[in-house]
């Protein structure tokens, strides 16, 4: 075991300091050392998105950032996505379109599709089925969670493929 | 009770009540349980196929900083070899010891101190060459049930069931085209995003509590009970949220080893499977090896089918080839039939359930056969499949009459939908596919409890696990029969101290089952209330009425929540081991286009027609049969496990297997058809299994038609396209 490190960093606007070893993975932060579960361990190897968080403004798989890479960033996770006065639109049109089942790949798709809707408000279906195909859904088959993305949109016409 | 069309709760579409703590990151899933001084346990796996344990030394590890203690088999009160192996390892991944230390990392560099000495046996992880006379033998104790006699000799096919109906060979005679293949289909895994996981803690006084995220807590709770040998009244099971399943978590893992380690260590203890761990370590659906031969006259009427099937049970016989056998032609009349099933034991992990087990294997072969025989007689597939297909009465070909069915209604209904009246071809190597499928359902053991609130609210208490909205499809139902808005009944998954026994979320019962019973409950507390409101009102029993809503008799007429509050304390429990579920039949439609340079094969419109009795909450109906379409795209084009000479899966991971994503799908477009089962009061027939038994082969169908090649291998990924376009 080696010496542990101090980190700084800002999770959800809250200045936030913890320890934590050179070899832990941000995700291990959040859930062991911070007790923020909400970021989910599918693969901790990047490859089904259910541990997204957003970092300095981009999407990232936690599994695969260090600790003690978050020092000075500032991070979103999503348990500082809804506000006081409600939820996030996405986490609305998740719940009206039935876009989760068993619901554990949804924190990583919410905060990946928020990152997506920032940088570009009215995507395309096709675009969004590219942005969000680092993200694994093992229930739904992707079509609630799609539509649930473009109407959280401005877009009005969601077309079957083909 | 509501009933015909005059639901007021049933078939709307309101906000599941557990979907805030979903969408925020608060639900508490298998692995989000923290406590402090928790120590973290870890599984030492083989990495041969299949070898002799000759020792296992475990004093370097234990010597290990943060260690604190390491157990095998012989630690296991009852011994499970698929929990730990006792002197041999069947598969890569067999799980052989158990370590718990203070942290993660300090339990995984504990186990490369485990010093075992292995004796390498020969595998073999093909059904084809282990059903040979000089295959290796993986049990030799294990000799074949054929037909209920033993053979007294070793060999690796663990038992041999049949189906015989009528003269194969006469029908075969009468037949005027007969088509006659082979397929295979491989290895593949349930794919649930959450690892397999449990957290156990143990008290002096034997009181022991796990926590984990299981398709059934009463399951866990017996499992554990039975590996550790102790009363089911000391074991607490509380089901966490659970994250996807489709039947590889109706069993246990991990949970008895977390729980042993915690009784030996006084800590709770919490052991969490990686991504590898589960592909290896846990119980995938079988690959299968199915030849068929099926004969029709010309006029598109089949005269018999012949099969043998033979499944892979993995390290230990078990595969699902009798429900394979039991769904194959359900669908259909089939005059002449004889079906031989053998369950095969090869190295490779215990195969388990996976969504409709064993169905989906054994369609693939009668859908792609019958697709064939409707090319060489010119028909149209569903045409053919309306001369043939079943209806209320007629048998199953291995036996059954069929119930109030409707699957005639599925296939009327693709036939009429636009995606089937559109072209599909602009010149590109495109083909359009269908196939129909069916599963039984299941029904049994469930439990409810309802407490009614003081301002007519409801708590709802259930047993079963909640893997895919089912609190609100259970919820929906008691408020459908108390006349109050959904919203108004509370629904909670609570642990098996709490709680009537309930089997597991599996086999498309949720709905059907615990809906009814939960349709008991309110009924209870229906009547319940109106024995009260007789002794307020001062009145005989038979004078106080429930309709919409309302309690009334000549005089009063109030509300459901005035009379709560009246009423109280009224609380209505239920269980029952239910009957009456209703086996459901889906048709599937999908165009393709194949790329003749890469041999990738892209999915370009799908629908998918089902028979779902009454959709309670049609959303997550339509999201059951959208997701398990998308799993059997998967299944048929990209997912397998991909083994090496020596037995070793080589792909272990969500980036070398290959699940759909978002970008490899279009929208699947629903159609629920609607024939109410008899045996449930609202007509509910499970709807999650189904979905997954035609994808296979109307994906290889439109890929057969495609490029005029028939498909008889899964998975159609590019290699296997292109060796079939003769490309290399």
């Amino acid at each position: 075991m080696s010496r542990k490190v101090h980190v700084q960093t800002q999770i959800n606007g809250e200045n936030v300091e913890f320890l934590c070893e050179p070899r832990q993975s941000m995700l291990e932060v959040l859930r062991n050392e911070l007790d923020l579960t909400g970021a989910k361990e599918g693969c901790n190897n990047g490859n089904c998105g259910a541990c997204t968080i957003i970092v300095e403004g981009r999407p990232v798989n936690s599994c695969c950032m260090l600790g003690v890479e978050a020092e000075g960033k500032e991070i979103q996770t999503i348990e500082g996505v809804a506000t006081p006065e409600g939820l996030h639109p996405l986490q609305q049109k998740f719940l009206e379109h039935a876009a989760l089942q068993c619901g554990i790949c949804t924190p990583g798709f919410i905060m990946n599709a928020k990152v997506l809707l920032e940088t570009n408000p009215n995507p395309t279906e096709e675009e969004v089925r590219f942005w969000l195909a680092g993200n694994l859904c093992r229930c739904t088959g992707y079509d609630k969670i799609i539509r649930a993305v473009l109407d959280t949109t401005e877009t009005t016409g969601v077309s079957t493929n083909g | 009770m509501a009933d015909g069309n005059g639901y007021k709760v049933v078939g709307t579409r309101p906000i599941r009540h557990d979907g805030v703590d979903k969408v925020t990151g608060r639900a508490k899933y298998g692995a989000d349980l923290n406590f402090p001084d928790m120590l973290f346990g870890k599984i030492l796996r083989s990495p041969h196929a299949h070898a002799k344990i000759v020792s296992i030394d475990v004093s370097r590890a234990l010597a290990h900083p943060g260690v604190k203690d390491i157990v095998t088999s012989k630690d296991l009160p009852i011994l499970s070899e698929n929990i730990l192996a006792e002197d041999k390892v069947f598969y890569k991944g067999h799980a052989i010891v158990g370590l718990a230390a203070v942290d993660v990392h300090t339990a995984e560099e504990a186990l490369s101190l485990i010093d075992i000495e292995y004796e390498v046996l020969p595998a073999v992880t093909d059904v084809a060459k282990a059903i040979r006379e000089d295959s290796v033998v993986l049990h030799q104790s294990l000799t074949t049930n054929t037909l209920g006699e033993k053979t007294g000799k070793p060999t690796n096919i663990s038992s041999h069931v049949r189906h015989q109906n009528g003269d194969v060979e006469a029908g075969f005679a009468e037949a005027d085209v007969v088509v006659e293949r082979t397929f295979t289909t491989q290895t593949v895994h349930q794919g649930y995003i959450e690892p397999i996981t449990a957290t156990a803690k143990y008290n002096p006084d034997g009181e022991l509590t796990v926590w984990t995220s299981t398709q059934g807590a009463f399951n866990v709770r017996q499992q554990v009970a039975g590996i550790l040998d102790c009363p089911a009244s000391k074991v607490r099971v509380v089901p966490l949220e659970i994250g996807g399943g489709f039947g590889g978590k109706t069993t246990v893992y991990v949970a008895p080893v977390a729980a042993l380690l915690a009784m030996r260590t006084g800590q709770i203890v919490k052991v969490t499977m990686t991504r590898d761990e589960v592909f290896e370590g846990t119980g995938p659906a079988p690959a299968t090896l199915i030849r068929l031969k099926m004969g029709a006259t010309k006029d598109g009427r089949i005269t018999a089918a012949d099969t043998d099937l033979f499944y892979e049970g993995g390290a230990y016989p078990g595969s699902a080839v009798g429900a394979g056998a039991n769904c194959m032609f359900a669908a259909y009349k089939i005059p002449n039939l004889m079906i031989d099933g053998f369950d095969v034991v090869v190295n490779k992990p215990s195969s388990h359930a996976y969504r409709a087990p064993g169905a989906p294997n054994s369609s693939f072969a009668a859908e792609c056969v019958i697709d064939e025989i409707c090319q060489k007689l010119d028909l149209d597939p569903l045409e053919f499949r309306m001369i043939n297909g079943a209806k209320e009465g007629d048998r199953n070909p291995i036996g059954p009459r069929h119930g109030k069915i409707g699957y005639l209604e599925t296939v009327e209904a693709a036939q009429t939908h636009d995606h089937y009246q559109v072209e599909v071809g602009n010149g590109k190597l495109r083909g359009r596919g269908v196939a129909s499928g069916y599963w039984g359902n299941g029904a049994g053991r469930s439990s409810v409890n309802l407490t009614v609130n003081q301002d007519g609210t409801i708590m709802l208490l259930e047993g079963s696990t909640d893997i895919g909205g089912t609190r609100a499809s259970i919820a929906m139902q008691a408020a459908e029969v108390l006349g109050i808005a959904a919203e108004d009944v509370r629904p909670a998954v609570v642990d098996t101290n709490s709680i009537g026994e309930t089997g597991v979320t599996g086999g498309s019962r949720t709905t059907h089952a615990t809906g009814l019973v939960a349709i008991r409950a309110a009924e209870s507390v229906i009547e319940q209330m109106k024995e009260k409101l007789a002794d307020h009102w001062e009145v005989n029993l038979n004078q106080v009425d429930f309709a919409d809503g309302t309690f009334l008799n000549s005089d009063n007429q109030i509300s459901f929540k005035e009379a709560a509050r009246i009423c109280s304390p009224v609380v209505g429990s239920v269980t029952e081991s239910t009957t009456g579920a209703g086996g459901a039949f889906g048709t599937h439609v999908v165009d393709v286009e194949v790329d003749e340079d890469t041999g990738k094969v892209e999915v370009l419109r799908y629908t998918a027609v089902q028979d779902v009795g009454t959709a309670i909450h049609p959303s997550y109906a339509e999201g059951q049969i959208q997701g398990g379409a998308v799993q059997g795209i998967g299944w048929a084009l990209s997912e397998e496990y991909v083994y090496d000479q020596k037995g070793q899966m080589v792909n272990a991971s969500f980036l070398d297997y290959r699940m759909p994503t978002s970008y490899d799908t279009p929208m699947v477009d629903t159609v629920m058809v609607e024939v109410p089962n008899p045996g449930h009061p609202f007509g509910v027939r499970g709807v999650g299994e189904v979905p997954l038994v035609p994808p296979l082969a109307a994906i290889a169908n439109a890929v057969s038609r495609a490029i005029g090649v028939r498909m008889t291998h899964l998975p159609m990924n590019p290699g296997s396209v292109l060796k079939a376009l003769n490309k290399i």
